[in-house]
């Protein structure tokens, strides 16, 4: 290949940048009706989800005038396509308010146990890297230990967890938020940790992996040889260049914790988006549901796009949305 | 200069594992390079060329046994550990690599890479080092250095980034300069231009030079000696142009027959029968005798030293006679027989350089 500029030049990235989200568009307009669709075609009738058995034809009739739902699926959809544009999610059914004002005061506390789910999930890749470079007993006993992690569901670790320290030893408070940051702190630690656990165990693997791989690599052997103090030969040439598959990886795992809210916000009674979903799905409050999923699929999308601009910047080999062979 | 040899190999005997499963790789290996000296280091793969260059940057396989000294500018490289090995390794020997493209960082600026042992090594400042780097990109021939740091390597030649990693060994100034096969990945053209930048170099420094080929006539154009190596033991040892029109082993002698020359296109090439060994397949006694055509009794009973080549020259041969010497038991009758049928000597050093 001739010589040629670096590979992120900035009018690629913009390009780069501009292709996808005209494609992020297009991603939500069909997962938009892809949601719409298979919610629709569940059973059950809302209004009679929110007004109990005993409800009488005139309430259920009235509520399904106030929420269009017996127009045709198309016209319904239409309806709910052209509120969005206008930033407008409907109503929600069970709380008789804009989705908009549902999902408000639920965004920050669920965003506060991503991050702090995200960042427990991090310290995944310094026990990836331990076990990278000491091999024998603290190798072995990181890839038992993450194995036993992988494989425990947030709903398990979030058993323990409140069995162990919220009742046996009362350190940490079972239920709720908490006011003030320390104990919005100490309120978030059990589920941020449910929500990690496995990530963690996931991430070291995938470090581990990709750090051994770079120690094997002849580059690294000549940092060495070149008198390179061995901390910063893991840090600049081993753990530097695996930093692909682990942020690839990484990003995925993280925009998942959003999903995986649902079950650890219930267990532990967290006012959040997880919980709300939960709720809404039981009481088949359509228009919640709907925003929530498109708002999955929203992070889901830039998460990914995040991870193709970083890959780009940390691998100059990869340009941007080409394949290199 | 002092007296003082950059690089003395003393004895060095190299196995892997331990009791039963021990795996010997050199056996006894004394290798001497002088200040300003280019010795060449010359062997099939197997032979053990790579790990005795590396065992002069303590680069040895992890859980090797050693014994012998190897000693750097004097100071011994055998258990040298922590921060005395890595300023070994960072001012006195530097080494060059087969493949640039595999031992420089693929996903880092060149410049980092150039400036890298500089800055950790010997303490210098980001500026002092990008201005000797600059300095050595354009002594090996990199128009444009400044420009040339800032790119990543993919985006050069293997020639060219051969020559970068020539100068990110050169930065240091090290006494002890190594080169493992620093053509092979290369191709014809580039390996010539990236052997002148050697030569130059030889004659505008005093840094000595250890050259490890597989390719004897390469390794007549650069080096003053070589030790030629067979099954982790060297067999042979002479000033270039005595071992190409003296050799007094067979094996140096078959792979002269056996090598290719620019200068004789119709010399007949004779192959060496069977494939070359390791020392831990090596038979007992002599490692060549399996392939050797003057095998005699008595070479599968003991190894063969290495011993000074006695000869009754009368010319002025007699000096370099003296610095020649085999591990063959029967070198003295052999004699002549190992003379290569065509001689030819390469000029030392305009034989390589297009």
């Amino acid at each position: 290949m001739a010589a040629s500029g670096p590979a992120l030049g900035t009018r690629a990235a913009v390009l780069f940048v501009g292709r996808r989200l005209a494609s992020l568009v297009l991603t939500l307009l069909a997962t938009s009706f892809l949601v719409f669709g298979a919610v629709h075609l569940t059973p059950g009738d809302p209004a009679r989800a929110m007004l109990g058995p005993h409800a009488t034809p005139a309430a259920i009739a009235a509520i399904h005038a106030q929420y269009h739902l017996d127009d045709p699926f198309l016209v319904q959809y239409a309806h709910w396509l052209g509120g969005l544009s206008r930033g407008d999610f409907g109503r929600s059914i069970q709380f008789r308010q804009d989705v908009t004002s549902v999902l408000a005061p639920r965004i920050a506390v669920t965003g506060e146990l991503v991050a702090y789910a995200a960042a427990l999930t991090m310290l995944g890749v310094l026990l990836g890297v331990a076990a990278a470079v000491r091999p024998g007993v603290v190798d072995t006993g990181i890839v038992v230990s993450t194995t036993v992690a992988t494989a425990m569901p947030s709903f398990v670790v979030a058993i323990l967890l409140v069995a162990i320290f919220g009742v046996k030893l009362g350190w940490l408070p079972v239920v709720g938020v908490g006011d003030g940051p320390v104990s919005r702190l100490a309120h978030l630690t059990m589920p941020a940790v449910a929500l990690a656990v496995s990530l963690v165990g996931l991430l070291a693997r995938v470090t581990r992996a990709g750090v051994l791989d770079q120690l094997g690599r002849e580059h690294v052997e000549v940092a060495r040889a070149r008198g390179v103090p061995w901390l910063r030969v893991v840090r600049r040439h081993a753990l530097r260049n695996a930093l692909g598959p682990i942020l690839t990886v990484g990003g995925t795992l993280v925009a998942g914790i959003l999903v995986t809210t649902s079950i650890v916000e219930t267990a532990f009674g967290i006012h959040g988006l997880g919980e709300l979903l939960v709720k809404s799905v039981a009481q088949k409050d359509l228009p919640v549901v709907q925003a929530l999923a498109l708002l999955t699929v929203v992070v889901f999308v830039v998460m990914n796009l995040v991870i193709d601009v970083v890959a780009a910047l940390v691998d100059p080999r990869v340009a941007l949305g080409v394949r290199v062979a | 200069m002092t007296d003082i040899s950059v690089l003395e190999i003393d004895r060095l005997t190299v196995s892997l594992g331990s009791g039963r499963a021990a795996r010997p790789i050199l056996d006894e290996v004394t290798v001497r390079v002088d200040t300003g000296e280019v010795v060449g280091l010359v062997g099939e793969s197997g032979s053990g060329k790579s790990v005795t260059c590396r065992a002069a940057l303590g680069l040895l396989p992890r859980g090797a046994r050693v014994n012998g000294s190897v000693r750097v500018a004097g100071t011994e490289v055998v258990g040298l550990r922590g921060s005395g090995l890595r300023a070994l390794r960072s001012r006195q020997v530097a080494m060059i690599y087969q493949d640039p493209r595999a031992c420089v960082n693929p996903v880092r600026r060149i410049g980092d890479f150039l400036t890298e042992g500089l800055r950790t090594g010997l303490g210098m400042s980001a500026a002092q080092a990008q201005e000797r780097i600059i300095e050595l990109l354009e002594l090996v021939g990199i128009r444009d250095p400044r420009a040339a740091m800032r790119q990543f390597p993919h985006e050069f030649s293997g020639g060219m980034l051969q020559r970068m990693v020539i100068a990110a060994a050169l930065a240091p100034e090290p006494a002890l300069l190594l080169a493992d096969e620093p053509t092979t990945a290369l191709d014809v053209t580039t390996q010539a231009e990236v052997i002148a930048v050697l030569t130059a170099l030889r004659a505008s420094r005093g840094t000595g030079m250890l050259f490890v080929t597989h390719d004897l006539e390469l390794a007549s154009a650069i080096c003053d000696r070589i030790y030629v190596m067979y099954a982790g033991r060297v067999v042979e040892h002479a000033p270039v142009r005595r071992l190409f029109t003296r050799p007094r082993h067979p094996y140096t002698a078959a792979l002269l027959m056996s090598t290719p020359t620019l200068a004789s296109t119709n010399a007949r090439l004779v192959a060496i029968e069977g494939r070359p060994v390791g020392l831990a397949e090596a038979p007992p006694g002599c490692s060549f005798a399996g392939r050797c055509v003057h095998v005699r009794d008595g070479c599968r009973d003991t190894v063969p030293p290495l011993r000074p080549v006695l000869e009754r020259v009368s010319t002025g041969d007699a000096l370099e006679a003296a610095t020649q010497s085999a591990a063959c038991l029967f070198e003295g009758e052999l004699g002549d027989l190992l003379a290569p049928r065509s001689v030819v000597v390469p000029d030392a050093v305009s034989g390589c350089v297009g």
